[in-house]
């Protein structure tokens, strides 16, 4: 694959997985306080 | 106030939320879409639709339903007495969309079956239309708008769709739908995880994911490419046909609004990334097995699932049943969690409406829709699911989609109402973005969508279909839907239903 090709990859794990990831997080963290 | 079935638990919610989401577009859409839109460079306007459309639209419906605790016609009523027909006009275009859809999980079904022993043979298309649809221009040298005779190959698995379906939907939310997205989509998942997987070790894999990912950066400068970006994200979310304003009337009186959005949108978008991966990567290995370019094998739709992946099984290096039983049933899986979401919007508008019970809703709603159902399951079926589905789509959830936001942002001017109140339960606040994307730039991508179909259907028959056959089943069911939303909203409630606000405005949103 192409250097492009793997950076576009990148930043689409990371910004839609890790994105998701964040908010799962979130909820869990703010239903722990409360 | 009255009482109102309750999701059993938040992740219940998310995941009935992530199933209506994640359907066979996902799969056999979305990865084509972005290939044929700049590849790796698609993310660009995709994410940039997903948080300007996408996620807005999904917090002004989970807060609808929320705050109104209602079908979408009755939330709408709420909202404003005039715009019940909108909601009505939502829920017959779901009504209309799950009599085909059903026949397609019905197709994956049976495909499900076909794939122990490979029985498609060594030639998938001739097979998918000859042999399996028994198509009615083929088979008969009929023409198309004939509907031939019952298929009972698709007909079968029908009954077993809706049988499932139903059987679900009578359990009620928290017994039915629940359970079922709770079994239904981590199965999906790890279904899909295996296929991924299998599917990235391929020879070729290579190939196909640098077809997929590559940037190319001078696509992004055509309003096309955007355009397709705002169509992906708006089709693939279930907005604009009533089922998240439904679902999330069942949500509790302080559920977080704007996260389960969130949630819900990036699951959405998680499941089409990696069914980007999985479908390239595939692709890229049958490109290297025929020896040619990936743009001789990429495809979309029907064509992908029925023949190309096929195809590719009858090449795999092992396990090729297993894999095939793999893709199918994730397919069934995902179909199905979508079917029972479309068919529970008209269930609830029946309940709320003329007060019937879920079991007769179920039974009146469902048995109808399944009943239309059987005209797709006949040989002539597959022109009218295809006329039907590319109308129902273009002039029917998008148009809905844009009557909608323009009517809650510019007439009935509700969404600093529906801001105060998702802020109110919600940990992630939205600010001024959010009244601007549903004002401004939603209305203006979807009006410029509207007005391009418009004028290309008006220009040129859709498919090259007969004029005659387009009007009765194109147009006319995308017309039909919106009669049916002025003539349901032309009867009169049974209650004073508008009077029951749950969450209720002249309470004040304070009092939650």
């Amino acid at each position: 694959m192409s250097g492009s090709a793997i950076v576009m990859m990148f930043v689409g794990i990371i910004v839609i997985w890790g994105g998701l990831a964040a908010s799962i997080w979130n909820a869990i963290k703010v239903s722990k306080q409360k | 106030m009255e009482v109102r079935e309750e999701w059993g638990t938040r992740a219940g919610f998310i995941l009935a939320a992530v199933g209506s989401a994640v359907g066979l577009g996902n799969i056999w859409r979305f990865p084509y879409v972005a290939y044929d839109n700049g590849g790796g460079a698609f993310f660009i306007p995709y994410l940039f639709a997903l948080i300007t459309a996408g996620i807005p639209l999904l917090i002004m419906e989970f807060t609808m339903g929320h705050k109104y605790r209602g079908s979408a016609p009755l939330s709408y009523t709420r909202v404003n007495k005039k715009t019940e027909w909108i909601g009505w006009w939502q829920v017959a275009v779901a009504f209309i969309i799950s009599t085909y859809y059903s026949v397609i999980i019905a197709w994956a079904m049976a495909y499900t079956y076909f794939a122990v022993g490979l029985q498609w043979g060594d030639d998938p298309g001739g097979f998918l239309m000859g042999e399996y649809l028994k198509r009615v221009d083929i088979v008969n040298g009929a023409p198309i708008g004939s509907v031939g005779s019952i298929v009972p190959q698709v007909f079968i698995p029908l009954i077993l769709v809706w049988v499932i379906s139903l059987a679900i939907l009578f359990k009620g939310v928290k017994k039915g739908i629940e359970k079922a997205n709770r079994i239904f989509i981590p199965t999906l998942l790890v279904m899909f995880l295996i296929i991924v997987f299998r599917a990235l070790t391929l020879e070729g894999a290579a190939l196909g994911l640098e077809a997929f990912f590559r940037p190319n950066w001078s696509e992004i400068a055509s309003p096309a490419v955007w355009v397709a970006a705002y169509g992906q994200i708006f089709f693939s979310l279930s907005i604009a046909f009533a089922i998240m304003i439904t679902y999330s009337s069942y949500l509790p009186k302080d559920a977080d609004i704007n996260n389960n959005a969130f949630i819900t949108a990036l699951s959405n978008s998680s499941v089409e990334l990696l069914a980007g991966f999985g479908v390239f990567a595939t692709l890229g290995f049958m490109a290297k097995q025929a020896n040619v370019p990936i743009e001789e094998v990429a495809t979309a739709g029907i064509g992908l699932a029925f023949v190309v992946f096929p195809e590719i099984l009858n090449s795999f290096p092992g396990f090729n049943g297993f894999f095939g039983l793999l893709f199918f049933g994730s397919l069934v899986f995902a179909g199905l969690s979508s079917l029972i979401s479309i068919v529970e919007t008209f269930i609830s508008a029946v309940q709320d409406k003329f007060k019937a019970s879920r079991t007769k809703s179920v039974v009146i709603g469902g048995g109808l829709s399944a009943l239309i159902s059987i005209l797709f399951a006949t040989q002539g079926g597959l022109f009218f699911l295809d006329a039907m589905d590319y109308f129902i789509n273009t002039f029917g959830i998008a148009l809905a989609g844009l009557v909608s936001v323009i009517t809650i942002s510019w007439f009935v001017k509700k969404l600093k109402t529906f801001q105060d109140h998702a802020n109110l339960t919600s940990d992630l606040r939205t600010g001024l973005w959010w009244r601007i994307c549903l004002g401004i730039v939603t209305p203006a991508v979807l009006g410029y969508m509207f007005a391009l179909n418009l004028i290309d259907n008006l220009r040129n028959n859709y498919e090259g279909y007969p004029t005659l056959f387009l009007i009765y089943s194109g147009w006319g069911v995308a017309v039909a839907a919106i009669v049916a939303g002025f003539i349901m909203a032309s009867l009169k409630w049974r209650e004073k239903e508008m009077e029951e606000l749950a969450y209720s405005e002249n309470k004040g949103a304070d009092e939650l």
